[in-house]
């Protein structure tokens, strides 16, 4: 002690300033603690957020109209580049007159060379449907049409000259584009470029993101109905009990989402296990059983099953800590019991709610398995749209686009859920 | 009723207890009669008639013996002997339980000992309330547990159907069987009806789809999770260091993997593994296991870290003073304290590799059949109660790892002298 | 290290990653209608060639073919597709052409290309059964008989859940049908928006009574376990059910509509000469009779129809069950393939929009 203070610099034992040791000192400890972390970080970057990132890209990036691989040897050729040329020349809403249809018709010989006349059109069908086959049947009598060039396209289809269609192509010859946003939230753009609602009959995402808001908020409350008595008495019960009923949440929560799903089908079908009972006690005739599954029914019920641990569990660890004497105090201070739970017990337990509440939020929203088995068609979510639109209809750039759509609304809420419960307190079990 | 229980009243009322009984069998009966659509003359006589006698029951057994223990005794020897009676062992034992029940419930009631054990300051519609909310939380705990326990029975079901038919409720042997646990090992091979010798079991081994996406499951499992656990223990080392910078960030971006949809996982893996062709490597299950690894690392990460909640650096800092270097220090002092929370993130990342079916959907080649997978295709087309034995055979698994990761929580807790209150 | 790849090796020993030299991946519908390939195809293709049959399905195998070859991950090398899917496919260069002449003659020495149905022969594609979407019913489960079309969509009369295709192919000249719309008429006016409209106000008829089904085994299955009364259905597979499984299921031919099914081959399939070995195999005339005996759909060979017998049960005459018998063809639509190639993405965009509301 004496020692250092008479000199006016602190120094190590070698002479060096002890700032500056000390500080080396924590630099190398933040740099051995990141080396640890490294390895992980690099892992997830790799297979986690560059794959979402490129999910980010298809959203806004589609090449059917411009390029064409060859399947097989990788071969890439441009197509489309006359018609590229002339969108380039005239600015949009230029009647195309002649020029653009000759440049057309020789694009069209490209797209017959290289048999890409289907997935062009196919591009330009996922805006304005109907027009893949004015693309192949073209590009089958590419070599027939003769000047003069409009009248040719005209007598193949009257809608070669739909000014819709010509929007179509001019945005489609740009690979980077943002229609499939404006298509993910049911708008389209008009032929003079103005956004606008697509036909009543054919919105549909809009609605979904809807129902898949709407359900998981009913879900959430569920599973906080029915969470919270049972986390209450978990954190009432003396350890040695709610050691043993705990069991009773952790097993579902260990248990195959399959399974869970399989065992509400199996409970809910109108010739299963409920409906007999209740044909069986008589609340029911044979007749009028109950339709609870592949409808919203199915999915809220086995959702909220699946879900409730990830309520239970957060409001639990909250509970637990909590002072049964506050309760009592407030009793002996002549409060009712529904007073004392309300004013006293009640505001303690906002935390765990919270924490619950938007975790089984952020779990729903994204739910698919369980939809897609028990859903039917009403119980659908916007997860089932995606995995429809990329293993059926295959437009990929629409999927992803719904997708980096729902991406957005769960990191937002992650967010939120880092800032007011912080990541670190996620338990499990 | 408020007016006549005085708090400290041990003794009883009559007047209430006699009119409950009655009341609840009365009502018992209503819900028998309407089952059997019986008429409204014949349902009121029977309900007069058995809250009569229920109320006389009740009577004579609190009157007549002075102890609770005689009167369990007597009433269920009564059962027992009356279910014989009406019908074979079964009837028997459920006869006894009932009836040991029903003396133990005339007691509660009608001595108040629904009063033990809570303050006795509440009202009585405090206590009534006390116990609805008891009920109601059964109800939710039932509502969590049954139905996972009830395809067990389903699975051994005789018939291909998923309801419980008359034979398997009289528990008659004839209503189960093992066919369809059966079938899970003849489904798939060259030749089932074949005799069951070794050359059986090889084909079984060989060619069973579910044995094959038993395998699969397992080796993707495996290896996802050996990648999982060693990746994520290493970072929660370094997590867990208070010099760790960006911290939160860093934290926020390994544990997403749990938050993100698994649609989106799904889909962005698709495009991916497309692009950098993952499938011409010639490693077969690589973007599989990739996945499933990602996807446990985030469990590995909290449950590693929760172990390291309140560890005393200064432990490390004493066995390096001690001569020990970072190796030594990490293998005696750090591991055991951290092993169990190891064991169970590798449990949860294989639990999450093993019941995985959307990623596995969207990139696994054809032949990487997993039982997820498997199972997944099954409900879609019928579920036959061959899933349902799988599904009681993954219970079964759920079971062994749930008792193991409690046990292993326990022995954390203990290790770090963090004693649960 | 070591424990490592020694369970790496034992692992992988077990489980065949394609180690034989010859094998071919040929993906199909799943359920009664594989199991008849698998007899009447596979094993004895296997049998004759040594080439292992990989057998695997799909609820449309049209669908993945498309997304293994736009992602460069083909592992099917043949696969059964209806035919608006194959002519698609080969107008958007994803499947190989067909050098048709590789098909064997007839027995009596007819050239495949005359020997082939009208249409069973395409660039890239050829044609093994002719099949048809029905729909059928489970007779303990309805009072009366329901006769026509019309029935079906008629809760009314015959109340009870509806199973239905979750897709507009077939689902909506079916709602035309029961309108009264004659077979001739149905695309002409499917092909403008009333069109679609009156068939989307058919369904709407019957819209909280559906339960959409995705795969071909489904249908049975709804019927048998009772989930639905009546439900479309491809002929093939409530035949068998009925037969080989003795279900109380019925089928009204009314308003069938007939299609083909053919075989294709993906572009960059890792065995495309097994693959054309095995179309060649399993479209000559003996086969397609013999797989007619293992499920109720038409060969797509003139030759094979003689030949064609009873059902494997030994029992059961085929001629009555077949879609093309002359009395299941009273009131016929035989889907028009072109309309569907141009309108199946756009009309199905309706129809999910439709679902969804």
């Amino acid at each position: 002690m004496s020692d250092t203070t008479a000199n006016p610099l602190l120094t190590t034992a070698d002479g060096k300033p002890l700032k500056a040791a000390l500080a080396r000192a924590e630099r190398r400890a933040r740099y051995r603690a990141f080396l640890l972390v490294l390895p992980l970080l690099a892992f997830i970057l790799i297979t986690f957020v560059t794959p979402i990132a490129q999910m980010l890209h298809q959203s806004v990036y589609n090449e059917g109209f411009t390029m064409h691989t060859e399947i097989g040897s990788g071969e890439r050729t441009p197509i489309m580049v006359n018609i590229k040329a002339w969108f380039d020349e005239n600015p949009a809403g230029t009647e195309p007159g002649e020029a653009a249809f000759a440049a057309l018709a020789e694009d069209m010989k490209t797209l017959r060379e290289l048999r890409a006349a289907g997935s062009a059109g196919t591009r330009i069908n996922y805006e304005r449907s109907g027009t893949r086959s004015m693309f192949t049947k073209a590009a089958r009598n590419a070599n027939k049409i003769e000047p003069p060039f409009k009248e040719a396209f005209v007598d193949l289809d009257e809608d070669w000259t739909d000014p819709a269609l010509w929007r179509v192509m001019r945005d489609a010859s740009t690979p980077y584009t943002m229609n499939f946003y404006l298509a993910a939230i049911d708008l389209t753009k008009s032929p003079d470029g103005d956004i606008e609602s697509v036909a009543e009959n054919r919105q549909v995402y809009v609605t979904l993101f809807q129902r898949t808001l709407f359900l998981s908020v009913l879900i959430t409350f569920l599973t906080f109905a029915l969470g919270y008595p049972v986390a209450h008495l978990l954190a009432t019960l003396p350890l040695r009990h709610s050691n043993l009923l705990m069991i009773l949440v952790l097993l579902p929560f260990w248990t195959s989402l399959l399974v869970r799903t399989t065992s509400w089908m199996v409970l809910l079908q109108s010739q299963g296990v409920i409906n007999d009972a209740l044909v069986g006690v008589g609340l029911l005739g044979d007749g009028n059983r109950l339709q609870m599954m592949y409808n919203q029914i199915g999915t809220v019920v086995a959702m909220t099953h699946i879900l409730l641990p990830f309520m239970v569990l957060p409001l639990y660890s909250v509970m637990r800590p909590i002072n049964p004497s506050y309760v009592r105090a407030a009793r002996s201070l002549g409060a009712t019991s529904w007073t004392a739970f309300w004013r006293i017990y009640f505001p303690q337990t906002v935390a765990g709610i919270g924490a619950g509440a938007l975790l089984v939020f952020i779990l729903s929203v994204g739910y698919y398995i369980t939809p897609a088995l028990v859903g039917g068609a009403s119980g659908q979510l916007i997860s089932n749209l995606i995995a429809f639109h990329m293993q059926n209809s295959l437009n990929w750039s629409l999927a992803a686009a719904l997708a980096a759509l729902l991406l957005g609304g769960v990191l937002i809420l992650y967010w939120l859920y880092d800032r007011l419960v912080g990541i670190d307190n996620l338990k499990l079990g | 009723m408020n007016t006549e229980i005085s708090t400290n009243q041990a003794t009883a009322s009559f007047r209430f207890s006699l009119s409950f009984f009655a009341l609840l069998s009365a009502f018992v009966v209503l819900v028998v009669m309407n089952a059997r659509e019986s008429g409204l003359l014949e349902a009121a006589t029977a309900m007069l008639v058995t809250s009569a006698v229920a109320a006389g029951v009740a009577f004579v057994l609190v009157s007549v013996f002075d102890t609770k223990r005689t009167a369990v005794i007597v009433l269920g020897a009564m059962g027992l002997v009356l279910g014989l009676f009406a019908g074979g062992v079964g009837m028997a034992v459920a006869g006894a339980v009932m009836a040991v029940l029903i003396a133990h419930f005339v007691f509660w009631i009608h001595f108040r000992h629904y009063r033990d054990g809570l303050p006795n300051y509440l009202s009585s519609n405090e206590i009534l309330w006390h116990y609805t909310y008891l009920v109601i939380c059964a109800v939710i705990f039932v509502f969590l547990i049954a139905p996972i326990l009830v395809i067990i029975p389903l699975s051994f079901n005789v018939e291909p159907y998923f309801t419980f038919t008359e034979k398997m409720l009289a528990f008659d042997p004839e209503g189960y069987s093992t066919r369809w646990y059966d079938l899970l090992l003849t489904f798939g091979m060259l030749e089932p009806d074949a005799p069951r010798d070794m050359s059986w079991w090889s084909d079984a081994w060989a060619n069973a789809n579910w044995i094959n996406a038993a395998k699969n499951s397992v080796i993707i499992g495996f290896f996802a999770t050996i990648l999982a656990t060693t990746l994520g223990t290493i970072a929660a080392l370094g997590l867990s260091r208070s010099e760790m910078p960006y911290r939160r960030a860093i934290m926020a971006i390994l544990i997403s993997p749990m938050i993100v949809p698994i649609i989106i996982v799904a889909t962005g893996l698709f495009f991916f593994y497309s692009k950098v062709g993952i499938h011409t490597w010639g490693i077969p299950y690589f973007g599989v296991v990739l996945a499933h690894a990602t996807l446990g690392i985030p469990f590995v990460i909290i449950t590693v870290t929760a172990t390291l909640v309140g560890f005393d650096h200064s432990l490390t800092r004493a066995a390096a003073s001690l001569g020990a270097d970072p190796v030594q220090t990490f293998r005696r002092v750090q591991m055991p304290l951290i092993l169990p929370g190891v064991v169970s993130g590798a449990l949860f990342a294989f639990v999450t590799s093993f019941d995985e079916v959307v990623v596995v959907l969207f990139i696994g080649a054809l032949d990487e059949q997993t039982i997820p997978r498997q199972m997944w295709n099954g409900i879609r087309e019928q579920i036959s109660p061959a899933i349902l034995s799988v599904a009681t055979i993954l219970v079964v698994i759920s079971i062994l790892l749930l008792t193991t990761v409690e046990l292993l929580r326990r022995r954390s807790e203990r290790l770090r002298g963090v004693t649960p209150q | 290290m070591k424990l490592k790849s020694a369970l790496m090796a034992t692992a992988l020993s077990g489980v065949a990653f394609g180690a034989q030299a010859q094998e071919v991946t040929v993906m199909s519908w799943g359920g009664a209608y594989t199991k008849s390939q698998v007899e009447a195809y596979h094993k004895p293709f296997t049998a004759e060639t040594g080439i292992k049959v990989n057998s695997v399905d799909a609820d449309n195998p049209a669908t993945p073919i498309k997304a293994q070859v736009e992602a460069g991950n083909v592992s099917i090398d043949v696969a059964d597709v209806e035919f608006s899917d194959a002519v698609r496919l080969c107008d958007e260069g994803l499947i190989e052409p067909i050098d048709v002449s590789m098909l064997p003659a007839a027995p009596d020495g007819t050239p495949a290309t005359e020997d082939f149905i009208d249409g069973a022969l395409q660039d890239c594609a050829v044609g093994s059964i002719v099949w048809s979407t029905i729909y059928a019913y489970n007779s303990s489960n309805v009072d009366g008989t329901p006769t026509t079309i019309g029935d079906f969509f008629d809760t009314e009369k015959f109340p009870g859940k509806r199973g239905v295709r979750k897709s507009a192919k077939a689902t909506l000249e079916m709602a035309l049908m029961a309108d009264g719309v004659p077979a001739g008429e149905v695309y002409d006016l499917l092909d403008s928006d009333e069109g679609v409209d009156r068939a989307f106000a058919v369904l709407d008829r019957i819209k909280g009574d559906i339960v959409w089904w995705e795969a071909g085994a489904q249908p049975p299955q709804l019927l048998a376990d009772g989930e639905v009364v009546m439900s479309t259905a491809y002929n093939g597979r409530i035949f068998n059910a009925a037969v080989a499984e003795n279900q109380p299921l019925e089928v009204v031919w009314d308003g069938q509509i007939l299609d083909f099914d053919l075989f294709v081959v993906p572009k960059g399939a890792p065995n495309k000469e097994n693959a054309m070995e095995f179309i060649a195999f399993s479209t000559d005339t003996q086969r397609l009779a013999d797989q007619a005996s293992w499920i109720s759909y038409g060969p797509a060979r003139k030759s094979s129809g003689e030949l064609v017998g009873k059902f494997m049960d030994g029992e059961t005459e085929m001629g009555p069950h077949m879609p093309t018998a002359a009395a299941n063809l009273e009131n016929a639509l035989v889907n028009n393939f072109e309309f569907w190639v141009d309108k199946d993405a756009d009309l199905n965009e309706r129809f999910n929009a439709w679902l969804a509301n």
